[in-house]
């Protein structure tokens, strides 16, 4: 038997089903690993020992009186922090946010609560999901597992680092244009962003709307799709939610790759810089070609606009979405002379310097006389990303690119250049664009030892493809028998 | 000096007879305790999503198609972005490129004109929430969430009024058409129905529009009309003075009887309108718009024209009788029972029914928004004419036992039956009577005699008098011009 903080979310559950143990004994265990590491990682910004422990002790008298038990029942799982939880802290790693306590679960957490996990806390993220490093936490930095002095990655840093050092076998994090995907392949997990409106949105706190997903987090594949079986699927509150059936994207693990048309966008591989990137992509694509997969080469012309048309969509969304921190019904209010002066005062003492730095971006993009040369012409050139996939998808199956240019970069290595840390997301924001589900799975270690990470895209609700070609790659070269090396 | 004409644009708001809020479950009754009817959605709490109220979307087509709009089978939500305290989000989700309903238009009457006012568009948004502002040195302002959420309409009209009358007529067209769709209860003091009006003027003849202010809230009739008046008043007394309208924002001051500038355009909100991605274009198909256009209840002006085609009922009466739905509908019931019972033709049954109604019974009617409450049952007035009909009573006896009918409840021919009411049609009673007066009147007989035939009168009067009222005027006619004659 694995030793308990490597054991993954199957292993827990039957255990915990045939009495081999208790979901508050796995709990105990957890919490404690979590009380000694965080305070090296900060990957957790609330730890809920009373909340865990009951909801552990919930499945555990569940099991004593005979009862079914769901699919998740006693595994421990991390949330993001921009996840509301009933009575439960919930930031977003803001100082807007600092003591507010929602009173209402988001809809992932009540099929968390339903599937019978048990909640250990709230992870760290940047403030209100906006960064690719964690550093825009306003309450701590959040440290690459693999090697300390390395950012996690972001803004699901939290998440990806309590999963990958063993802190908790699951975590949910939020995608807008790489939140998952890029801290997992930081931090050697896998991570899924599902189709836009796959997930209902409900209850997570926005930054973009048009391109917010909630995505599994894992160590594995396997449990990466578990996961999302157990979210997915429709949401009346939520009026992007599909109104469509989950899939089966367990059993969609087993389907192998025979046959499978993987689109290789050639130029985006070419343009690389880090040559360990581009060996570590090779080597997952002849893993695939090996279990029957055939490369094919596809292009997306228009995928180099993605950062700029992404940085006016995100950034106008979130401009209108963050108005509601206004120091009036919850949060941060710094009273001021008068009613605008509060305004003021409240959000720019509540919000970091990155918030703000977008807030004014995407207000500037919807002003009056901006409007059209800006927003509008993103829109456009959105449609234009899209169609460039529904090209490629008539070729192949799905899509393939790194998920991120380099490995885990330095903490404080990019903070003084904004444009640099969003050149990070270049592979990332393409598919968020095209409302397309991605998966990043590990597919080995760099020369220094960090942890690289393929990208793969899918047509829309096509996820089980996505499980299926995942679960090859983690076979042939993941990182599933390697222990990140930062924790000693 | 030059003669100025205005030119008026109304923007009225309504709010919609949903159950429940535009993008949540909460209720919209009026009048509950502060924050009673509230939810993470309609509080803008961090995560909550809206999702659009089917019924009120409807309801908004429905208003659409009572003013001849084009209906959009595509519509689309935007986000209107604004900070104050009575908007939780920080934006008000509203209508912008692509609203609801396109171009229609509404015929109003005045001096026995009609004119075409243009529609320029329906859309559909959300109601803001009501600030309460304190008094005095330490006052805080408290929010009551309730209304906020609440669905609308906003209708917006084309600049074609030119005159505080006309606006007034628009908006009295408007509110009753609204009414009777079941849209809107029309209730102007609990504000469900408010209206703003862009006021320009320019010298007669000039075919561009000048500088407009536009007045905020100006919520009854009467108000509209004096801020429309003092507001043209005002424009023209600036322009001849030398000076030049400026574009702003005013308010009317009922207290200081006036309008009041609030802010100027340079003040003016980037509101930063753009398509709210959480919420998917609105679809609306063919087959939904025709079902609801089915369903539209016949319209006031559509009444009052059928009414007097078919049921020969005054245009006076038919105006009065289709100001509200559920006196229209008094007026219908009572109608189609008492065409029953008499077996009168429509022509006839209406024109009295109408009458009756309108002068009789509207006085002891009340109304509240949509509601409105009745002396006697529609039921009740058929008999009562019914009685008339057949002769056992007279006009003036009717009101008398409708009288009795609005303070006791009983039946009219109940009341008739136990007050002895009857009228006296047995001709050789009426004849005795008729003999004995004349008999005691032999100076009158002579007046008549001598061609002074307004001496009946007072027979008549006599005959009445002595037969308390009951006995059949016809007869009554008929004999004393007989015996007069032989006489």
């Amino acid at each position: 038997m694995t030793e308990l903080p490597w054991r993954s979310a199957f292993e827990i559950r039957e255990e915990v089903v045939t009495g081999g143990t208790s979901a508050v004994d796995v709990t105990r265990a957890y919490l404690a690993r979590a009380e000694t590491l965080n305070p090296t990682l900060s990957c957790f910004l609330s730890i809920d020992h009373e909340g865990a422990l009951a909801a552990a002790a919930q499945v555990d008298r569940a099991r004593d009186a005979g009862e079914e038990l769901g699919p998740l029942a006693g595994v421990p799982i991390a949330l993001k922090d921009n996840l509301c939880t009933r009575g439960l802290r919930t930031t977003c790693a803001s100082q807007i946010l600092g003591d507010y306590v929602p009173p209402y679960d988001a809809h992932v957490v009540e099929a968390l609560r339903a599937s019978g996990a048990v909640i250990l806390g709230k992870t760290n993220l940047d403030e209100f999901a906006m960064g690719s490093s964690n550093e825009n936490s306003s309450f701590a930095n959040v440290h690459n597992p693999w090697a300390l002095d390395r950012a996690p990655g972001g803004s699901s840093g939290g998440s990806a680092c309590a999963t990958a050092a063993g802190l908790a076998p699951l975590a949910l994090g939020s995608d807008t244009g790489g939140s998952v995907r890029q801290p997992a392949a930081f931090c050697g997990i896998t991570a899924i962003k599902p189709t836009y409106g796959r997930v209902s949105r409900y209850g997570l706190v926005a930054f973009a709307s048009s391109l917010d997903q909630i995505g599994p987090m894992a160590r594995s594949v396997r449990e990466a799709s578990q996961l999302l079986q157990v979210i997915a699927g429709h949401d009346r509150r939520d009026a992007t939610s599909a109104d469509r059936d989950a899939g089966e994207y367990v059993a969609a693990c087993d389907h192998g790759v025979q046959g499978l048309r993987v689109g290789v966008v050639r130029d985006l591989l070419d343009g690389l810089q880090d040559a360990d990137v581009g060996t570590g992509v090779e080597v997952a694509l002849s893993a695939l070609e090996k279990q029957g997969a055939t490369l094919v080469d596809v292009s997306l012309p228009h995928a180099k606009h993605a950062v700029s048309v992404y940085y006016l969509i995100a950034t106008a969304e979130a401009s209108s979405n963050l108005a509601r921190f206004d120091g009036i019904r919850y949060g941060l209010r710094v009273p001021g002379e008068d009613l605008a002066d509060t305004y003021t005062q409240t959000r720019a003492q509540g919000f970091g310097p990155e918030v703000r730095r977008r807030i004014m971006l995407g207000t500037y993009a919807l002003s009056a006389g901006y409007y059209d040369a800006f927003y509008l012409k993103a829109q456009r050139v959105r449609t234009l990303i899209r169609r460039d996939y529904d090209t490629a998808f008539e070729s192949c199956d799905v899509v393939c690119t790194p998920t991120t240019p380099t490995p885990a970069f330095a903490l404080g290595e990019k903070t003084g250049n904004p444009l640099d840390m969003y050149l990070a997301d270049i592979f990332t924001l393409p598919p968020s664009l095209a409302g397309l589900p991605a998966i990043s799975t590990p597919c080995g270690l760099s020369a220094s030892g960090l942890p690289i990470g393929i990208q793969l895209v899918a047509p829309p609700f096509e996820e089980e493809l996505l499980c299926s070609a995942g679960q090859v790659v983690e076979d042939e070269c993941g990182l599933l028998e390697s222990r990140p090396a930062g924790l000693g | 000096m030059t003669a100025y004409e205005p030119v008026i644009g109304l923007e009225v708001h309504a709010q919609m007879r949903s159950r429940t809020k535009l993008f949540c479950g909460c209720p919209t009754d009026y009048g509950a305790p502060p924050n009673t009817h509230t939810c993470p959605v309609c509080l803008a709490l961090p995560g909550a999503l809206p999702v659009p109220n089917a019924k009120a979307i409807e309801l908004a087509v429905q208003a659409g198609l009572a003013l001849e709009c084009d209906v959009a089978s595509h519509s689309v939500f935007a986000r209107k972005n604004y900070f104050y305290p009575d908007l939780p989000k920080g934006y008000q989700i509203s209508q912008f490129e692509l609203p609801l309903n396109g171009k229609g238009h509404l015929d109003i009457e005045v001096d026995g004109e009609t004119k075409r006012i243009g529609i320029t568009r329906i859309h559909v948004e959300e109601d803001a929430a009501k600030n309460i502002h304190g008094s005095g040195a330490s006052a805080v302002t408290l929010v009551d969430f309730n209304r906020g959420g609440t669905p609308l309409v906003e209708i917006v009209s084309d600049p074609d009024l030119r005159s505080a009358e006309e606006a007034e007529a628009y908006l009295r067209k408007l509110r009753d058409i609204l009414m009777f769709i079941g849209v809107n209860d029309g209730n102007l003091e609990e504000g469900s129905f408010r209206c703003d009006a862009n006021v320009s003027i320019r010298p007669v003849g000039q075919e561009e529009f000048g500088t407009r202010a536009e007045l905020k809230n100006i919520n009854s009739f009467r108000f509209v009309k004096k801020a429309i008046e003092h507001e043209i008043a005002r424009q023209e007394g600036v322009l001849q003075n030398g000076g030049t309208v400026v574009q702003e924002t005013r308010t009317w001051s009922e207290g200081q009887g006036k309008t009041i500038s609030m802010r100027s355009k340079e003040e003016a909100h980037d509101y930063r309108y753009f398509p709210d991605p959480d919420l998917p274009p609105v679809a609306v198909s063919e087959e939904r718009i025709e079902a609801l256009r089915a369903a539209l209840p016949e319209l006031p002006a559509a009444k009052r024209e059928r009414w007097q085609r078919e049921l020969g009922v005054t245009d006076y009466d038919a105006g009065v009788l289709s100001g509200h739905p559920e006196i229209a509908k008094y007026f219908e019931q009572a109608t189609r029972l008492f065409v029953e019972q008499s077996g009168k033709k429509g022509k006839d049954a209406g024109k009295k029914v109408a009458n009756f109604v309108q002068a009789e019974v509207l006085r002891h009617v009340t109304t509240d928004g949509l509601a409105a409450s009745f002396p006697v049952a529609p039921g009740a007035i058929a008999e009562l004419l019914g009685a008339v009909e057949e002769g056992t009573i007279n006009g003036k006896i009717a009101k008398k036992v409708f009288a009795v009918m609005v303070e006791t409840g009983s039946a009219p021919n109940v009341i008739i039956e136990e007050q002895g009411l009857a009228q006296v049609t047995d001709t050789g009673a009426i004849e005795e009577e008729i003999r004995r007066i004349l008999d005691a009147s032999p100076s009158q007989v002579a007046q008549y005699k001598d061609g002074k035939t307004n001496v009946i009168g007072y027979f008549v009067g006599q005959v009445m008098k002595a037969t308390k009222g009951a006995a059949n005027p016809k007869a009554v006619n008929e004999i004393l011009l007989r015996l007069l004659d032989e006489q």
